[in-house]
């Protein structure tokens, strides 16, 4: 499992998810700290190419052994590439969170919704 | 101050549990180490060497005086004159309705001296029951002795040579024998039982040498492994959980528990078991294996009726597993059923008992 880490270059959602913008395509992915708590990830449930996600809600599911839960989209659009990679080897998430463990890809419907992302500093200050 | 909060119970290797870095859950009142290493990591290890398990939590009630075997004969509900001394047998408690209130090892630890192991989450309950059922019968003296036990699983293909080495050459009872012995110095009833599926022993130690006797375990090669490995272990074998695959709500027919009850023997519930037996239940617990993704979970209903009472990733088998109470026409081996997860419906297949079976 990765060593705790929040990279500097990510946006970061109290919902704790990371995201990574590049023009008008975000890539959202679960932080260290979501994984960590969740224990190995077993199952990943992705969302349809083509799906609408709303800022808040969930759009995905991962599960351990022991639990179930929700991705919660940190930004609203489109669904545009979901790693594929993930359904063969959930582990991912908890080895690379940040890396080979990103979950989609999303087409920003409301960029503006940016703004009410964390850096990485406010994002771990309330981890407490 | 600080505000007033459940006090959980620790069981005596509760340091043992943080050294070992465990992550500790609130379990029937207990505070209990769910994983260590990781689940996968720990079921693995028990199917393939060895793992050890706290499971202090676990009650004790013992029974004696010369009225305990047809007291324990009027309670449980399997043939209790049937245990030779130094030997251990499974069963059920039943209501009058034939409800489970709790399933059960009994041991017999002498001519008139029994043993009973119960689920934590029951034990008060089980305590309350047995005593009032107790006031019918003369020469029997009931104990709780969950404060005077600390108890250890060590299970796996390699459990009882670990153990064995700590008996300083004395031989370890066989399957559902027990045996009173010295292990790295400190008293222990051994016994050959387990929850795992596997080979193994549970040891029931006075609480002050519960540290000793896991620290030898554990230098001899034994892997720490927590209560959601032990989930998986069991579910893998379709061993019976309290409170997912049994309830008062369920009678031990349907739970395909009627092996170990003896209506003759005129436990309490046993005109209902009979009536049950003769007139065939309605559903039925059945094991399943999903047929392409997804993972079940206690509560996911069946398409057509029914609901699965236990669920998990298989660590041995890597697809989705559990048990679930369908209707008795669909509950055969090959019966192809759907399963609602959460909104989505997933295909499965009812299997033979059990689902992981070694070398398969």
């Amino acid at each position: 499992m990765a060593d705790q880490h929040y990279p500097q270059d990510l946006l970061y959602h109290p919902e704790h998810d990371w995201v990574k913008i590049d023009g008008d395509v975000a890539t959202f992915g679960v932080t260290w700290f979501a994984q960590d708590s969740l224990g190995e990830i077993v199952f990943f449930d992705p969302p349809a190419v083509g799906a609408k996600v709303t800022q808040g809600d969930s759009y995905a599911e991962v599960e351990s052994v022991k639990a179930v839960s929700d991705v919660i989209a940190p930004l609203s659009g489109e669904i545009v590439e979901v790693n594929e990679a993930l359904s063969d080897s959930p582990e991912k998430v908890n080895d690379d969170p940040y890396g080979e463990g990103w979950m989609v890809k999303v087409r920003l419907s409301d960029p503006a919704e940016r703004d009410s992302l964390l850096d990485p500093d406010t994002y771990t200050a309330d981890l407490g | 101050m600080t505000a007033a909060e459940p006090v959980l119970r620790r069981t005596p290797l509760h340091a043992r549990h943080v050294a070992a870095g465990a992550k500790l859950v609130p379990f029937a009142g207990w505070e209990m180490p769910v994983q260590y290493a990781g689940i996968r990591a720990e079921h693995l290890a028990v199917r393939e060497h060895a793992g050890i398990f706290d499971v202090s939590h676990m009650g004790e009630v013992e029974t004696r005086g010369a009225g305990a075997l047809a007291f324990l004969q009027r309670v449980l509900s399997n043939d209790v004159a049937k245990i030779a001394v130094g030997g251990a047998q499974y069963g059920v408690l039943c209501r009058a309705d034939g409800g489970v209130l709790d399933d059960l090892f009994t041991y017999r630890l002498g001519e008139d001296r029994y043993l009973t192991v119960t689920n934590a989450a029951n034990h008060a309950r089980d305590l309350a029951w047995l005593e009032r059922q107790a006031q019918a019968f003369d020469d029997v003296e009931l104990i709780d002795r969950h404060a005077d036990y600390a108890m250890l699983a060590v299970q796996g293909p390699a459990a009882r040579a670990i153990v064995g080495a700590l008996a300083g050459g004395d031989e370890l009872p066989a399957r559902f024998r027990t045996a009173e012995l010295m292990l790295a110095g400190a008293p222990a009833l051994v016994c050959g039982t387990g929850y795992t599926g596997e080979d193994g022993v549970e040891l029931l130690l006075a609480p002050a040498d519960a540290s000793t006797v896991w620290d030898a375990v554990v230098a001899g090669g034994a892997v720490p492994t927590g209560l959601a490995a032990r989930d998986t272990l069991r579910l893998e074998v379709c061993f019976h959980l309290y409170g997912n695959d049994l309830t008062e709500e369920r009678g031990p027919i349907e739970a395909g528990l009627g092996w170990c009850c003896k209506e003759a023997t005129g436990f309490i519930g046993a005109e209902a078991v009979a009536a049950a037996r003769a007139a065939g239940p309605s559903e039925l617990l059945a094991p399943f294996a999903f047929t392409g993704p997804g993972i079940p979970r206690q509560g996911n209903a069946v398409l057509g009726g029914g609901v699965v009472t236990s669920g998990t990733l298989s660590p041995s088998l890597g697809v989705g597993i559990g048990m679930a109470y369908v209707p008795v026409e669909r509950a055969a081996p090959g019966t192809e059923l759907e399963i609602d997860v959460r909104g989505k419906l997933r295909p499965a297949v009812v299997k033979d008992k059990p689902l992981y079976r070694k070398g398969a």
